[in-house]
């Protein structure tokens, strides 16, 4: 393990943290963008240059302004009186370690049949788009049809009614 | 430690921070950014079994996250959406007030 991952783990876990925890939704979504910028560099650093700057721009450059309009819109900024948690906080809390209890137990037992160190692979631009265009053309088509139905739904579903606006 | 299994934990504690975000807090923004935290850390599970298993020329593990981007970008525009939509009928965002589907 090198130094350079056990930073990067620490920003990462760090940030995460802050976004679920903070009182300001605001600085939560700040603090959520240091945790996707983390998870980029973490992509980065396992030699998919493709994914890490896909992150890049669609998490930090997109969905992070997406977050702070919806936050700014609903005026959603504001501490509620009634407490940043929910009534069922405990449940959820507990529902979370145990989950991590089980994939933590899994991770350590298994770590002996994890594979070791392993050359990097060589992969450039020219063979993501060719196995982009033969291999997973398929999965190009509907995730383009995909992204096009949610970006007309998103329009739809947000849209101003103006027969039964208040 | 093998470099994976650090890759894995990371990712495991990512996701739970991620699931204790979308199960406890109030605001349904806040929910929203949990379960991206957690599609997140998925990917990132993709993407260290890609680098570290066999055949990583295939592309296998890269391709699935990046697509699982593009899914989890179209997830976010239109829950975000009708999170506006919701605020707009019943001027919270508070999920513990949000207790009937009928506008």
């Amino acid at each position: 393990m090198n130094p350079v991952f056990w930073i990067l783990a620490v920003l990462t876990v760090i940030g995460a943290l802050a976004a679920v925890t903070l009182k300001n939704t605001v600085h939560c979504a700040l603090a959520v963008t240091v945790a996707f910028a983390g998870l980029a560099l973490f992509y980065l650093q396992l030699d998919a240059q493709f994914a890490g700057f896909a992150q890049i721009l669609i998490y930090i450059g997109a969905v992070a302004i997406l977050v702070v309009f919806a936050i700014l819109l609903t005026r959603g900024s504001e501490t509620p009186r009634t407490g940043l948690f929910s009534r069922s906080w405990f449940a959820g809390m507990t529902i979370a370690a145990a989950v991590f209890a089980v994939l933590g137990w899994a991770v350590i037992q298994s770590a002996h049949v994890l594979p070791h160190e392993s050359a990097a692979p060589a992969v450039d631009v020219n063979q993501i788009g060719n196995a982009l265009l033969n291999r997973y053309v398929l999965p190009l088509e509907i995730i383009a049809l995909l992204l096009t139905a949610a970006l007309i739904g998103a329009v739809i579903v947000a849209m101003h009614e103006k027969g039964e606006s208040k | 430690m093998t470099p994976l299994a650090g890759y894995l934990l990371v990712a495991a504690l990512i996701f739970a921070i991620g699931l204790a975000g979308a199960l406890t807090r109030r605001n349904a923004i806040l929910v929203l950014i949990g379960i991206e935290l957690m599609l997140n850390s998925a990917n990132l599970n993709l993407i260290a079994f890609w680098r570290y298993g066999p055949h990583p020329e295939l592309l296998t593990g890269m391709m699935f996250a990046v697509f699982s981007i593009a899914v989890a970008a179209a997830e976010a525009a239109v829950g975000l959406g009708l999170v506006i939509s919701i605020y707009r009928h019943t001027r919270t965002t508070d999920l513990d007030e949000m207790n009937r589907m009928k506008g």
